[in-house]
């Protein structure tokens, strides 16, 4: 079996889909093979990458939402397939913007993503359209907000020490430690 | 009739409630509730730099800690392109591999005693204490390690670790032959598990289910032998498989990599008495900490450490995904930096929140008390689920 | 034994104030020694029957299992064969709130766990105790974010705590038995039949 190599893979996606600009995400440490996908013809590549004989990613691994404010487009949907057969990993990108974050489903592809595609909406607001059931998993039903996003808080709780709570000095005087005890276990 | 399986349960898989819709006995359809154990661990990794979310990563499958750790510290060395010396790779699958040991104890303990037979969670406990004092013995903790750091270990093995492990690995197999005398062939647990929790090939593989309960329906996956990482490819063992896809086969299977678990030990254990005393930790000081001797004496060393404690070592902006066999599934971690010491994303693909999705194809059609069974046959946990 | 200091007489556990008490009507504690009123087997009890009662509220506690995360794993290698908890009686681990009275919240507590917790713990019946296990119930822990409760007492009445990330099982016995010495010490509810009995003793 030919091994394969990033170069095939997308001399194969370039020859079935010729009008899409794929853009290979460059840099040193980007370590694994990626690839920039524009949103509207997500679906037809990701069929095509699973359909296909060569290829055969059979099963997506995982989705991933990345926000990177504040850059512009600002959110990313990252998509980690994987070809058993192949023994290959690869990496899909689709760029979201803030103002109608919204990207076609691919439960219809790989229902997998039916929980992954639900935790990112979780997490970022990034709608999936065509989503049986795009209801908050992780968090609350009733929470409001996106908490993964770089401009949600941490929601960090300040512990209260004497030098950040005025008035405190000492510890509370209600407090009363009890007197230790001779305790007489039975064993002895 | 819809029937809530409340967040409360006996404590064994943790918090998840399951919402079932039922006519009479006969399960119509179920659904995972899940979000009760949720820690905000993706966004806190953000606040803190890669050293400090080790411990965070325990808490996530905190029933094989180690294996956790693993994947996260070679994501980051994947990420920072580094490799640990040979020492410490080989100390990393020893102990990777005991957790696994631990982990499927833990499973078979609950798995069984959820279906009935509580005897058995109170023998797989008793070899647990034992794989915990180890693990007590060469990091502190008996539970949440986080013994693996970026680079190496934390801190070395003590000196007679490998007489003690070998000695606990010699005991190991005439325990498992103990339980399969007593479960195996037991015409309840056959009844109860033998075509129950049912799922295909191209059921596996489309809902993305990894691990025990795809190689229990037949798919040949396992990360170590075909994706092999962090050293795993000196290593000589066998990967079991299942073929009807039912809760039998899966306990077969889990059965099974406890026996390779072991072997894969003793070769690790071998491997380190060749290699002798060496470097635990990679001497690369820009990313790891220097040993603490070089610390006092040489004052590059004590700056490097200033810097790495302090502020956090800084990777090259970039992104990595490394993924590493878990024992509940394809674990693994998806960084993207930024140059900074903090992750600008951590991301854990996490084994039993895919595998939850096989649930409800699992279950439907059959009766409640299968509903148990096929629980623990996924061998979830929640920390891992709800991040 | 003076000058022999034992570690145990220390306590590391913060036990939050004394034993909560119903209101006294009697005083019949000032003419109790200090020391004897502390003491274990001196149980602050209105007559035998108290203490009996006491002793038996603390030698056969039986918790319902909230175990929650990695501190419900240790919570059952407490409860299994190294640790053997049951030598103190509190092996039962009731499924249901309404049959235990001691409530071990085992684990971080979810900001969305934790109007299931209270409601488990409204529907225990009383006498009834809660021992926040580990560092993320005692105080939210390592995870100080959007969705971990800082600490189960912000939502229970906890009566000990226990650190620890997870705490060992011996610690978790320990905390028991500081528990078990609270119950001890603590007074008993008998009725209005014994207060009537003593008001007509002339107090």
């Amino acid at each position: 079996m030919i091994p394969l190599t990033p170069e095939r893979i997308e001399e194969r996606l370039r020859e079935r889909f010729p009008g899409v600009a794929f853009r290979r995400q460059s840099g040193e440490a980007v370590r694994d093979h990626t690839l920039h996908v524009p949103a509207d013809h997500l679906l037809e590549v990701c069929t095509f990458l699973r359909d296909d004989p060569e290829l055969d990613f059979a099963m997506l691994s995982w989705i991933a939402g990345v926000d990177w404010l504040p850059r512009v487009p600002r959110f990313e949907v990252v998509y980690g397939l994987l070809s058993l057969s192949r023994r290959v990993r690869l990496t899909l990108k689709v760029a979201v913007g803030e103002e109608s974050p919204r990207v076609p489903t691919v439960t219809g592809i790989w229902p997998t993503a039916d929980f992954l595609e639900r935790e990112t909406y979780d997490f970022y607001g990034i709608e999936f359209t065509g989503h049986p059931n795009l209801t908050r998993i992780l968090l609350p039903e009733g929470w409001v907000g996106w908490p993964l996003r770089k401009d949600s808080p941490l929601g960090y709780e300040e512990v209260a020490f004497t030098h950040n709570t005025p008035g405190r000095t000492k510890p509370d005087p209600g407090l009363k430690k009890l007197a230790p005890k001779k305790v007489r276990y039975r064993a002895q | 009739m819809t029937l809530n399986i409340g967040p409360q349960h006996p404590a064994t898989h943790g918090v998840m409630r399951v919402a079932v819709e039922l006519d009479g006995e006969t399960i119509l359809r179920a659904q995972p509730v899940l979000g009760y154990l949720h820690t905000g661990m993706e966004k806190q990794a953000e606040y803190k730099t890669y050293t400090q979310s080790i411990p965070m990563t325990d808490r996530m499958d905190y029933l094989a800690p180690m294996s956790n750790n693993l994947a996260f510290c070679l994501a980051v060395e994947k990420l920072l392109g580094i490799t640990p010396p040979p020492r410490a790779v080989h100390a990393r699958v020893m102990l990777t591999e005991m957790t696994r040991l631990a982990s499927h104890l833990v499973w078979f303990g609950t798995h069984v005693m959820d279906v009935g037979a509580v005897t058995v969670f109170f023998y797989a406990f008793r070899e647990r204490e034992r794989i915990l004092t180890l693990y007590d013995e060469v990091c502190g903790a008996r539970m949440t390690a986080t013994y693996f750091r970026v680079g190496g270990l934390a801190m070395d093995l003590p000196a007679d670790f490998l007489d003690r492990l070998s000695a606990f690995l010699d005991t190991m197999p005439g325990h498992l032959a103990e339980y399969e005398r007593l479960v195996t062939g037991n015409p309840i647990w056959l009844a109860r598990t033998k075509g129950v929790a049912l799922l295909s090939k191209q059921d596996a593989l489309a809902l993305g289910i990894t691990g025990p309960v795809a190689r229990g329906s037949g798919v040949d996956w396992d990360l170590r032998r075909d994706m092999p990482y962090g050293g795993y490819d000196e290593y000589e063992f066998d990967v079991p498989l299942g073929t009807n896809g039912d809760a039998f086969d899966r306990y077969l299977v889990r059965f099974e990599e406890m026996r390779q678990s072991i072997r894969i030990c003793r070769q690790a254990i071998a491997r380190l008495r060749e290699i002798g005393p060496g470097d635990y930790r990679l001497r690369d000081y820009k990313y790891v900490l220097p040993p603490k001797e070089l610390v006092k004496t040489s004052m590059e060393a004590l700056i490097h450490h200033f810097k790495i404690v302090a502020h956090g070592f800084f990777p090259p902006a970039g992104e990595a995904y490394l993924g590493i066999e878990n024992p509940k599934g394809e674990l693994g971690f998806y960084f993207v930096s930024d140059g900074s010491p903090r992750p600008w994303r951590m991301k854990v693909r996490s084994p039993s929140f895919t595998n939850l999705q096989a649930f409800d194809p699992m279950v439907r059609g059959r009766l409640v008390a299968d509903l148990i069974t096929t629980i623990g046959t996924l061998d979830i946990v929640l920390g891992e689920v709800d991040r | 034994m003076t000058g022999h200091r034992n570690p145990m007489d220390d306590d590391p556990l913060r036990i939050l104030g004394p034993p909560p008490v119903p209101p006294r009507t009697s005083d019949m504690d000032a003419e109790v020694p200090e020391e004897l009123r502390r003491s274990l087997f001196f149980a602050r009890a209105e007559n035998l029957i108290g203490w009996a009662v006491n002793q038996s509220r603390a030698n056969s506690i039986w918790p319902l299992g909230s175990g929650l995360a990695c501190c419900a794993i240790e919570m059952m290698s407490y409860l299994g064969p190294g640790f053997d908890v049951s030598r103190l009686g509190a092996e039962v681990m009731r499924p249901s709130p309404r049959q235990s009275d001691l409530l071990i919240v085992a684990g971080r507590v979810s900001l969305r766990m934790a109007p299931p917790l209270r409601r488990l713990y409204d529907q225990m019946p009383d006498p009834k105790w809660a021992i926040a296990m580990g560092a993320c119930a005692s105080s939210g822990g390592i995870f100080n974010n959007y969705a971990i409760l800082q600490g189960v007492d912000k939502i229970l009445p906890v009566d000990v705590y226990v650190p620890g990330c997870p705490p060992r099982p011996e610690a978790l016995i320990y905390g028991l038995i500081k528990l078990q010495e609270k119950i001890l010490a603590s007074g008993v509810e008998l009725g209005p039949l014994v207060r009537k009995r003593r008001k007509k003793g002339g107090s």
